[in-house]
């Protein structure tokens, strides 16, 4: 039995079928990945697992209880944290006020009066975000605003912010893009790094040189529906895959 | 000094306070050069001082700009009064019921207003405030007094008051027999003020506070970071409704009436002014803002045609009598233009208000005076010597 387990998830834009029929078994401490042409449904299908989008039928069960219907900040306390695919963070704040945001939700939950006390007086959450800055290599720009940091900088600030949470489920969307080779690199071995640790992880990317060096499964998804899942060596040489991108409009 | 001025954090902020009490409790003094030095007017940049400083805590951290804050000013004032009335003219009990109350109201105007946000959430407090402006000038009349306003009455309740022989003069609030008008009024609010200010510097420092910019700067992100982004935004709105409340009631401990016209519109608007003029997201900035506008407001307000003609009577005249006309527009009654175009020429050429101004000046003689200011940030982010 999976640690997450998606049945029959159907969503409808508009007339555009988004997402078609999509089953998937994550593993516990596994990584699965999903691979797909652009506008396969790949980020969709990531929001239906975090109370951005709810799937018109079709389940979502982690740990053996639903997460339909429960909101953004619930899915989250249960363990289940996501890397946005544009990254989203706190642009008038401090690197290190972004990662200490995360680090007090995870202490404190969704919600703390905690209105007297000086944030310097935290000093275990502000060591985790410091600790966790340093492993993304940002920790010398703790105290600049993130405004104006590079994409690629911004990525692994995401990073950051989402591994300080100690996630049950971390969901990846693209987490490379916009990073250099080096960068690249220094990534997946950070992913590795927490992949000791149990943590199970779902990954989207376009970049086959990550997917190949993190999958356990693999699932491609085109056009809303799951045409292979299986074992990153025999999805290389699968016909179906290859007609998947090689017919995508974007490749 | 000039982290006095910013945003800047730092454990000096005990240090801070003191500073600022000092210059608070001083205003009798360093005022009188600028004519401002009487208690009328100190009283009322110390209470709208509170006032913007707790209306800071919501709109400067969170961003949400409400637009009916008056409403609490106004419902501060009239607890403060009944508060009188039933129970007698101390000022404390006064001053605590109307938080309270003024609490509860922001509970329940927050709950519904804070469902929606941006402008929705500023039209939602706009129509709440106003609603509270009708009740209180018609339909509530039997507990507000309507157009006349609330007052205190020599034959009310008054519980704990020793009753009073004859008629001895208006009724005032008192501790101890000191009344709470002229400079022991104006300290009494002072002494609140640094109370106040003190509670909002822990605030901006505190995580909470921390939570609360992180609203401004992007809710939905902290939505999926596990925050129930909620609660902190309606904390925050009856925390700024209760200094509001406070500073409605500090308005009946100075004069105690309450008048349904603290309510209205023009009243929240003012309090928006203030904090944009000052400095939005600043300790100090809604404080000098609500000091400058009182202090234009006096003096704009104090004008009327003879002063003017005085004023020009040096010129011919026919332009006498134009400069007469068209400056008059400007003050007295129409002040407010004024007001406006002062408010224009900030948000225009200084969107981050007085303080922004003050800190630019302060760089700039720092620089011409050859001693580089470095800011903490730099200092700790510059590589260690020998790196
Ligand atoms: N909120 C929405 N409303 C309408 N259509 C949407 C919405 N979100 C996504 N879509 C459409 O659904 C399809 C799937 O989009 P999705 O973002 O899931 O693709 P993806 O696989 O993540 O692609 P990419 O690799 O480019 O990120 C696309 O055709 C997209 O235009
Ligand atoms: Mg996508």
């Amino acid at each position: 039995m999976g640690i997450l387990e998606v049945r029959d998830v159907n969503k409808n834009f508009g007339g555009l079928k988004a997402l078609h029929n999509v089953n998937l078994d994550v593993q516990e401490g596994s990584v699965h990945a999903i691979i797909g042409p652009n506008g396969a449904g790949k980020s969709t299908l990531l929001n239906c697992f975090i109370g951005r989008l709810t799937p018109d039928t079709g389940s979502v069960m982690f740990n053996g209880s639903t997460l339909l219907g429960l909101k953004p900040h619930e899915i989250n306390q249960a363990g289940v944290v996501r890397v946005f695919q544009t990254p989203e963070i706190f642009s008038e704040l401090s690197l290190l006020e972004n990662v200490m945001i995360p680090a007090f939700a995870k202490r404190d939950g969704a919600f703390k009066l905690n209105a007297f006390s000086d944030v310097a007086r935290h000093g275990e959450i502000r060591e985790k975000a410091m600790h966790m800055l340093e492993e993304v290599g940002l920790a010398n720009d703790r105290d600049k605003t993130s405004s104006s940091m590079s994409r690629g900088d911004k990525r692994r600030l995401e990073l950051a912010m989402c591994l300080v949470q100690d996630p049950v489920l971390l969901l990846l969307d693209e987490p490379t893009a916009g990073m250099s080779r080096a960068d690249t690199n220094a990534t997946i071995d950070l992913l590795k790094k927490i992949g000791g640790r149990g943590v199970t992880k779902i990954v989207i990317e376009h970049d086959m040189h990550v997917v190949f060096s993190l999958a356990d499964r693999i699932s491609v998804l085109a056009q809303g529906t799951v045409i292979v899942e299986d074992i990153p060596s025999k999805i290389k040489g699968n016909e179906k895959v290859q007609e998947a991108y090689l017919g995508g409009a974007h490749l | 000094m000039l982290s006095l001025f910013t945003k800047s954090s730092e454990k000096s902020d005990l240090l801070l306070l003191a500073l600022f009490a000092v210059v608070v409790f001083a205003m009798p003094i360093w005022l009188a050069p600028f004519g401002a030095a009487y208690p009328d007017l100190m009283q009322r940049f110390a209470i709208y001082g509170i006032f913007a400083t707790g209306f800071n805590i919501l709109f400067g951290l969170t961003g949400y700009l409400s637009f009916g804050h008056a409403a609490f000013l106004g419902v501060g004032s009239y607890t403060a009064v009944w508060t009188f009335k039933l129970l007698g003219m101390n000022p404390i009990p006064a001053i605590i019921a109307a938080i309270i109350v003024a609490g509860l109201f922001a509970l329940l105007i927050g709950f519904i207003s804070l469902r929606r946000s941006g402008i929705y959430f500023s039209i939602l407090t706009l129509a709440f405030a106003q609603m509270c402006y009708n009740l209180a000038y018609s339909v509530l009349t039997p507990i507000t007094n309507g157009e006349t306003g609330l007052r205190v009455l020599r034959d009310d309740l008054r519980l704990f008051d020793a009753p009073t022989v004859g008629d001895g003069g208006p009724l005032l609030s008192h501790i101890g027999g000191i009344e709470m008008t002229g400079m022991p009024g104006f300290y009494f609010a002072a002494v609140l003020l640094v109370i106040m200010v003190g509670l909002a510097m822990r605030i901006f420092r505190s995580p909470f506070g921390m939570m609360l910019k992180a609203v401004k700067t992007n809710q939905t992100r902290l939505n999926y970071t596990g925050v129930n982004t909620r609660p902190y935004t309606l904390a925050a709105f009856v925390i700024s409704g209760m200094y509001a409340g406070l500073a409605g009631a500090l308005l009946c401990v100075i004069d105690p009436l309450a008048g349904a016209e603290r309510m209205q519109w023009t009243a929240s608007g003012e309090v928006v002014l203030m904090t944009i003029l000052g400095g939005v997201g600043t300790i100090i900035g809604p404080i000098l803002g609500a000091a400058l506008i009182k202090y234009f407001e006096n003096i704009f307000s104090a004008f009327n045609d003879q002063t003017l003609n005085d004023i020009f009577s040096f010129l011919p005249d026919q332009l006498q009598e134009g400069f007469v006309s068209v400056t008059s527009l400007f003050v007295g009654e129409g002040w407010n233009l004024s007001l406006g175009i002062l408010f224009v020429i900030i948000v225009v050429f200084l969107p981050g208000g007085v303080t922004e101004g003050l800190n630019r000046i302060g760089r700039f003689g720092l620089r011409r005076l050859g001693i580089g200011h470095k800011s903490k940030n730099e200092d700790e982010t510059s590589p260690a010597p020998g790196e």
